[in-house]
């Protein structure tokens, strides 16, 4: 599949913002939240504007965005309209958050709404695991893994901003750590076990079953319908050769768990916190995009088999 | 949540008018209704009512917007100002063009009117400009069929009147077994997929020869992947099963063939091998039962096949009939002797055969109808042989096409299964006498200034006495057609024009006007000569070919080398005509023509051809163009051409609504309202013909008076079926030392061997004349269904479907040379060599490589972008055949063709293959880019009909 | 319609005979001809005279080589929108432009609500969904809709234009949930078949295979009569049989 910038954007930044948001969500709802509301309030808004611009660019992809408001409207079966609207009803507790914390507004509401804000958190990224999830199209998304990882990955990169923010404005707590190695390591075991898994698929459907004959025997494609490729073949045929995957992998086991994980170890065993976690944050970030691109850009699509695929 | 269906506009009205038109975005000239919508084409579909295509459309038919609003499309008339294949242009008046255009042509017709050569490509106004030719005087004129497809059409015409090019049809409604000789597209573009479809829904068979297997062969019950140029092998092979198994039709060779006449056995004798003849004249049969000598006209039904008869003079003389037998039941014709050469198993050669003749006897068909025979004999049923065959330039395009033409010919005449139900079917005005009664002209004594030509310039010889020599044997044409070059080319040699004059062999000429041909790229033999020739400069620094005029209505590779530019129309903006006294629509039921009329209004400064060939004749004061005081003929241009000229009283171009009301047809006064009848009737005219002039209507009585008081046949005598040829016999008598004209020391054994006056096979000339084992493959091309040469890689549309082309290699070939899909290789020739990239397949005979034709460019034409993949990844076979053949002892290089015919031998290409490095990513040779004139800029995009949607809302 | 209908009223689609199809591009460029100024236009072109020409089509022909061992056979093969009675391309659409509409089961795009997310092509197994990247929305086959149903045209016009214009006959359209149709009994008859069925989508269209060629009545081999000729060659036995035949 084509890897679009602005969708690997999307799903990156605002799966990192609703990571964040969740985290911050459940400390407040427990009260294990340290510092003050400041820290709070900019705190959710930093996952409020990653999720806000994540949105936004995936409005860039669409043709047209001025209608994006259509998109709301099919929640009943569509996991891209469901994921619009959990992201919106996001934001109503999200946001009554931030005002409270922005004007200091004390009240028992905050904990339901912090619980509402973690929930909303968490439906999205499932939505937006499910988009691809769902797809059947593609069997290295249509894979049951995928919107764990997606959640995982979002839990992974939020609980690191989460502990980088806390890190360099307070301290790290303890559990803040515990979490930070926690998601990764959950959401890494489940991303190289994934990878296991779709690598040793071959794909259950044939060039031979797209065309509907297997009684002619191996089929092959002689002359395609246009010289240039088109839109299927162009959003639909990107690949990635072997052995760059390969090397891109090895890249995001590295940046997006190794290091991540390394890097807070030693944030808890020698100290200097914010440097370590900046670190990990940067890594993190090149790591989760690298494996966003790898995402799309290994994805196989059936309708491939019409255009050479042997198998997808 | 539950939003309402949306309500669709499914009503809407397709455009706001419909006008009925003929297409031509090729040359099969379907009936198409263009819908138009505020002035713009809306929508092109096919006219159900339309004699040939019954409503169905191609794939270029169906893209004819893009066609007709191409950024290729030529913008007004245009001098040249820089060198020639520079393309800078200026472009200048209507006005000055043609007075420019008239003073060269005026003065040239003024000293020598030779030194016109007039060739026309895609032309489908012969009559129009085969007439102008005439009247203008010089003997340098022919359209492209030379280069096309002459083979078929001097075959069958000098076998049984009528040809597989254009002239005839397998009858799809009945045919139960179906052969397809060496065809990818053809010119009966939609009547073949119409009827194939047919055959297919009726449960025939279809078997097709053809090396490589796509298209039509892809859809063939049989493929036969047939080695090229051994087609008359394998079809003499299935003659010999034929008479090794005793399944000939005898009754139907007595009554329609010349298979009883018999043939003087005198070797030595100037009249050995032609045909015994009564003081008449007639040829002689043995009647059986008058027990001695009669006319082989009478039709004699005793008439015999066997026997030899000792003449009157005491000669022996031998029926037609044993002569074949002898021919093809000798050994050298049994399918374990072609196997190895055809590369077709002996088993399935000799099971086809049997299939075949099951096909013919035992499925006969009979329907129970009245006919009168030539003689005058009822009939109450007609017997129909229900095999089909169709051949086209798989046959055609190799040096021994006319041969291998005839050998199939002979073999549907064996099985009885021309003009008979389920068989082959001529159209109207087919069939014609064999050979025609059309003789060439333009003998070189004949020529004199200011003098028109005493008749058409092109025929069929009868023999050495109808060349166009001179004295001295040498060619009386540029194009050496009908010299000993190549004695029976009846549609002239196209491809050797250009190379000629420039080589003035056999003389200079000064202008050389052209239409419709792409001869500056991939029409020509040897494009790289074919450059050089058109640029060539003697040594004052002048063009050896001084000047040169070209119509064309895009900016194609050849509009860069010409001098003067004539812009066309469109097919969608002019007038036309498509008349039965050229190429006919006919179809086997009905006689038919058509015209076509401006739908749309040109945008540019443009117009028709025949129109601007009208006016440049009475400017010339071109009898027949002009009054007697001087005035135009025809000031209405084109249309008043169409509607007034008479070839002969009453026979005009158009055969419908013929006489003052139109109230007949074929033969009539002019109609000053016959081009509104036209129009009315769907820009067709048909008339079918009657059920019992249907069949057999190279001897039925009724057909033939018909014909004749239609003007559409000439002889009352029936077509008699030439299985020997004594025209070529003749040709053949010369070389061997008789009569006053034999050909040159040189071309006597040329002459000798292939002038067999029954069909044989030999091997491609150049084959026998370069290393087979340096160039082991053999080379060819295939016409795209949805292009048409070079035309279509303007097509917006159609090119996105065929951008670049591919060599296609069989996978062995793949294998031995290491190369898998899109790898580059060099493929040479003992001529030249190109770079290109392959496509592996299967379904392609071994020792053959193919592509598809036309689609390489030259960068700069065609509004295309110098990045186009046309220019840059897409070749040209074209760069690798040589025009000429390979020295022969003595030094002379004859023209790659068939020495009969002297049709261009395209397919005879021998090559090696070997791979490449990719290096620069594109073909070789890699031409710099031609000037663009003043061509406006193509558009970066298309949103064609977005406009129609603004519209709707 | 949130969802797929329950049922359709018709289930409208196209039959290709893949037997006959000789892969003539005359369906692609009708359709792109049609369409390109009907439901759905524009159907854009992008570089259409350059480099890298591509453009928006509802329907193309690919061409396959099946080996089995044997003799290679080509395939010409046509594809568009199938579509399907139960398509995620549908169901995927968060705006509701994709829809099967209740009446027919055409599968359509509203060009008017369409926000160009190209979800739905993503979830077509069949590469059958074209974006029109100028024109900012999906782009694909509407069955014609509207042909099939225009009151401005003549009746026996009433078809797709690929039907309409497709010269071999090879395409067929009518109601596949009519038994009686002709579609539905060439589809019987031939055993028609569904791409990809293994998916799930349930097609609407479907392909009549390449027929297995029937010889005519497997021929016995003419046995030739045997002569008394002094030689006894094939030469003598057919002057013989000639004779003898015309006697
Ligand atoms: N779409 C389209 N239609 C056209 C044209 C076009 O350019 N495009 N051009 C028109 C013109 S000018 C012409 S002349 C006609 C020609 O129409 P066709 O006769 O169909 O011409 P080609 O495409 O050259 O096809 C020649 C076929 O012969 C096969 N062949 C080559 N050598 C041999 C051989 O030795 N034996 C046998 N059995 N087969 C062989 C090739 O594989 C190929 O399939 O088409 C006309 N129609
Ligand atoms: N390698 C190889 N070469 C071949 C063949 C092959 O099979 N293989 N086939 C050969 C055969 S059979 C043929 S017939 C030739 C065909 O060769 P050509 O007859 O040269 O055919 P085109 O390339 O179509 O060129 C025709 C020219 O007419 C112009 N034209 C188009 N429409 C109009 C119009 O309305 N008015 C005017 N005035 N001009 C117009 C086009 O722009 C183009 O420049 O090619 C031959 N070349
Ligand atoms: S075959 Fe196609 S291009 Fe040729 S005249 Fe017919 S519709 Fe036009
Ligand atoms: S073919 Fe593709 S676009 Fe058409 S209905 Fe089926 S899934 Fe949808
Ligand atoms: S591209 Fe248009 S039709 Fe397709 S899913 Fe998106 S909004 Fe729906
Ligand atoms: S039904 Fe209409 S839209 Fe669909 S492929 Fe055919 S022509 Fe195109
Ligand atoms: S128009 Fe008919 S024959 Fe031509 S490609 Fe389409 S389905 Fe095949
Ligand atoms: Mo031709």
């Amino acid at each position: 599949m084509h890897p679009a910038y602005s969708v690997i954007f999307f799903t990156t930044a605002s799966g990192a913002g609703y990571g964040l948001l969740f985290w911050l969500s459940l400390a407040e709802a427990v009260g294990a939240m340290p510092g003050g509301r400041w820290l709070s309030f900019a705190i959710i808004a930093v996952a409020l504007t990653l999720i806000s611009l994540g949105l936004l660019s995936s409005t860039l992809h669409l043709g047209h965005p001025e209608r994006a408001i259509g998109a709301f409207l099919q929640w009943r079966s569509s996991w891209l309209s469901r994921e619009g609207v959990a992201a919106v009803l996001t934001y109503i507790p999200a946001g009554l958050l931030a005002l409270m914390w922005l004007f200091n507004i004390e009240s028992g509401l905050s904990s339901i709404l912090a619980i509402l804000s973690a929930v909303g958190a968490a439906v999205t990224v499932y939505c937006t695991g499910m988009i691809y999830g769902s797809l059947r199209t593609i069997r290295q998304w249509s894979h049951h893994l995928v919107p764990l990882i997606y959640l995982g990955f979002a839990a992974a990169t939020g609980a690191l901003l989460f502990g980088f923010s806390l890190a360099i404005c307070v301290s790290l707590p303890m559990w803040t750590t515990l979490l930070i190695l926690v998601t990764t390591v959950t959401a890494a075991v489940m991303k190289i076990s994934y990878w296991k898994q779709v690598d040793a698929d071959p794909g259950q459907y044939t060039r031979e079953m797209a065309l509907g004959m297997p009684h002619l025997g191996t089929a092959r494609p002689l002359d395609p319908p246009h010289s240039r490729p088109n839109f299927v073949m162009r959003e639909m045929g990107y690949s990635v050769a072997r052995n760059h995957a390969e090397k891109l992998r090895t890249l995001t086991m590295v940046t997006l768990m190794g290091a991540p994980i390394v890097l807070t170890l030693l944030a808890m065993l020698i100290g200097l916190t914010g440097l370590w976690l900046a670190l990990a944050v940067i890594a993190a970030g090149v790591g989760i995009v690298t494996e966003r691109w790898l995402f799309f850009a290994e994805a196989e699509h059936v309708s491939q088999l019409y255009y050479g695929a042997a198998r997808a | 949540m539950n939003i309402q269906q949306p309500k669709v506009e499914t009503s809407a009205p397709v455009g706001d008018e419909v006008k009925q038109t003929t297409c031509y975005m090729c040359a099969c000239r379907c009936g198409i209704n263009v819908h138009l919508k505020d002035g713009k084409v809306r929508y092109i579909e096919g006219n159900r009512d339309h004699p040939v295509n019954k409503g169905v459309l191609c794939g270029k038919g169906a893209s004819g917007i893009m066609q007709h609003y191409s950024p290729a499309r030529l913008q007004s008339p245009m001098k040249r100002v820089g060198p020639r294949g520079s393309g800078q242009f200026e472009a200048i008046s209507w006005e000055e063009a043609l007075e420019t255009a008239t003073e060269w042509l005026g003065t040239v017709r003024k000293s020598d009117p030779k030194k016109l050569a007039f060739f026309t490509g895609r032309d489908q106004s012969q009559s129009l400009t085969g007439l102008w030719a005439m009247k203008y005087g010089t003997q340098n004129f022919a359209a492209h069929g030379g280069f096309c497809s002459v083979n078929m059409a001097a075959g069958g015409l000098y076998t049984f009147g009528g040809a597989f090019w254009e002239f005839g049809d397998p009858d799809w409604d009945y045919s139960k077994y179906f052969m397809l000789f060496g065809v990818a597209e053809d010119h009966a573009s939609n009547p073949i997929k119409i009827g194939m479809g047919k055959l297919k829904n009726n449960g025939a068979k279809i078997v097709s020869i053809n090396p490589v297997r796509t298209g039509y062969n892809a859809i063939a019950d049989e493929w036969v992947g047939i080695r090229p140029g051994t087609d008359a092998l394998f079809a003499g092979a299935l003659i010999h099963e034929l008479f090794r198994t005793q399944q000939v039709d005898l009754d139907y060779l007595i009554r329609y063939t010349n298979s009883p006449w018999l043939v003087i056995q005198d070797p030595g004798a100037a009249d050995d091998g032609l045909f015994a003849r009564d003081e008449d004249g007639n040829p002689l049969v043995w009647s059986r039962d008058a027990e001695g000598f009669a006319s082989g006209k009478a039709g004699d039904l005793s008439a015999s096949l066997t026997g030899s008869r000792t003449l009157a003079d005491g000669r022996t003389a031998r029926p037609v009939f044993e002569l074949m037998a002898e021919r093809y039941l000798d050994e050298e014709y049994s399918p374990v002797a072609v196997a190895e050469k055809t590369g077709i198993p002996a088993d399935q050669i000799s099971r086809i055969a049997a299939e075949l003749a099951h096909v013919a006897f035992k499925e006969e068909i009979v329907i129970e109808r009245e006919w009168t025979d030539a003689w005058g004999r009822k009939h109450d049923k007609l017997i129909g042989r229900p095999v089909s065959m169709h051949a086209m330039r798989g046959i055609s395009a190799h040096s021994n096409g006319f041969q291998t033409c005839r050998m199939i010919h002979i073999l549907q005449i064996l099985l009885g299964s021309i003009d008979c139900p389920g068989g082959f079917r001529y159209k109207p005005p087919y069939p014609k006498q064999t050979p025609p009664n059309l003789l060439p002209h333009g003998a070189v004594q004949d020529i004199k200034p200011e003098l028109p030509l005493g008749g058409p310039h092109l025929g069929f010889p009868h023999g050495p006495q109808h060349l166009l020599i001179d004295d001295d044997g040498n060619p009386s044409r540029i194009d050496k057609a009908f010299s000993w070059d190549a004695p029976m080319s009846s549609h002239g040699l196209m491809h050797m024009v250009i190379n000629n004059a420039a080589k003035k062999d056999p003389y200079g000429i000064d202008v050389m006007f052209m239409y419709m041909a792409n001869m500056a790229w991939n029409s020509s033999m040897n494009t790289p000569g074919t450059l050089d020739a058109l640029t060539a400069k003697d040594e004052n620094g002048e063009y050896v070919i001084p000047k040169i005029i070209y119509s064309d209505a895009y900016y194609s590779e050849t509009v860069a080398f010409a001098d003067l530019i004539l812009p066309d129309t469109t097919y969608l903006e002019r007038w036309d005509c498509i008349s039965l006294l050229d190429r006919p629509i006919s179809e086997a039921e009905m006689m038919a023509d058509s015209i076509r009329h401006p739908v749309v209004e040109p945008d540019r400064d443009v117009r028709g051809f025949q129109t601007v060939l009208i006016d440049l004749g009475a400017r010339l004061g071109l009898p027949g163009f002009t009054k007697d005081d001087g005035t135009p003929l025809y000031p209405g241009g084109y249309p008043d051409y169409i509607v007034n000229h008479e070839r002969k009283p009453g026979i005009g171009p158009l055969a419908g609504w013929r006489g003052k009301d139109g109230e007949t047809f074929g033969v009539g006064e002019p109609n000053q309202n016959q081009l509104d009848r036209y129009i009315e009737n769907g820009a067709f005219f048909e008339h079918k013909i009657a059920p019992e002039h249907a069949y057999f209507r190279h001897a039925n009585r009724g057909y033939i008076d018909w014909g004749i008081e239609k003007g559409i046949r000439m002889s009352p005598d029936p077509t008699i079926f030439q299985l020997y040829s004594e025209p070529v016999q003749r040709f053949r008598l010369a070389a061997q030392g008789h009569g006053d004209r034999q050909p040159p020391a040189r071309a006597k054994d040329r002459i000798e061997t292939h002038f067999d006056p029954l069909p044989f096979w030999y091997a491609p000339l150049e084959e026998t004349m370069v290393d087979t084992n340096t160039f082991p493959l053999h080379a060819i091309t295939q016409r795209p269904m949805h292009m048409y040469h070079s035309w279509g890689s303007q097509n917006a549309w159609l090119r996105q479907i065929t951008a670049e082309n591919r060599l296609y290699i069989h996978t062995d070939v793949g294998k031995s040379i290491g190369a898998k899909d899109d790898d580059w290789v060099w493929l040479s020739s003992h001529h030249g060599r190109i770079k290109c990239q392959v496509r592996l397949m299967d379904g392609v005979n071994p020792h053959t490589v193919w592509t598809w034709n036309a689609i390489g460019k030259r960068r700069g034409a065609w509004g295309l972008d110098d990045d186009a993949p046309e220019s840059n990844r897409g070749f040209l076979l074209n760069h690798l055949i040589s025009e000429l053949l390979p020295e022969r002892e003595g030094g002379y290089r004859y023209s790659n063709s068939d020495p009969i015919t002297g049709q261009a031998a395209w397919f005879d290409l021998r090559v090696a293959i070997e791979k490449a490095e990719d290096g620069a990513g594109h073909t070789e040779p890699f031409y710099e880019p031609i000037g663009t004139g003043n061509q406006p800029a193509s558009p970066e995009k298309l949103a064609y009909g977005k406009e129609f949607r603004k519209a709707k809302s | 319609m949130t969802t797929l209908p329950q049922s359709t009223g018709k289930k409208l689609g196209l039959v290709i005979d893949l037997d006959i199809c000789v892969g003539c591009q005359s369906c692609a460029t009708s359709c792109k001809e049609w369409n390109t100024g009907g439901y759905s236009a524009p159907l854009s072109d992008h570089d259409p005279y350059g480099g890298d020409p591509s453009g928006a089509w509802l329907n193309r022909i690919h061409s396959y080589e099946f080996d089995d061992g044997q003799q290679a056979k080509t395939v010409h093969f046509p594809r568009s929108c199938l579509h399907c009675e139960e398509p995620d391309c549908v169901t995927v659409c968060p705006t509701g432009a994709s829809y099967k509409r209740e009446e027919d089961g055409i599968v359509l795009v509203n060009p008017d609500t369409c926000i160009g997310c190209k979800l739905c092509s993503w979830a077509c197994p069949y590469g059958a969904r074209e974006y029109d990247y100028d024109d900012g929305v999906m782009k694909k086959c509407t069955l014609c809709v509207d042909r099939i149903y225009n009151e401005t045209i003549p009746e026996e016009d009433r078809v797709p234009a690929c039907v309409r214009s497709c010269p071999t006959g090879a395409r067929a359209f009518g109601d596949l949930d009519d038994p009686t149709s002709d579609v539905s009994k060439s589809v019987i008859a031939r055993g028609g078949f569904n791409l990809l069925d293994e998916f799930g989508y349930k097609p609407t269209n479907k392909y009549l295979p390449p027929r297995k060629a029937e010889v005519p009545a497997a021929p016995v081999e003419r046995q030739p009569e045997q002569v008394a000729a002094p030689g006894n060659t094939a030469i003598e036995k057919l002057f013989s049989w000639v004779d003898k035949a015309l006697s």
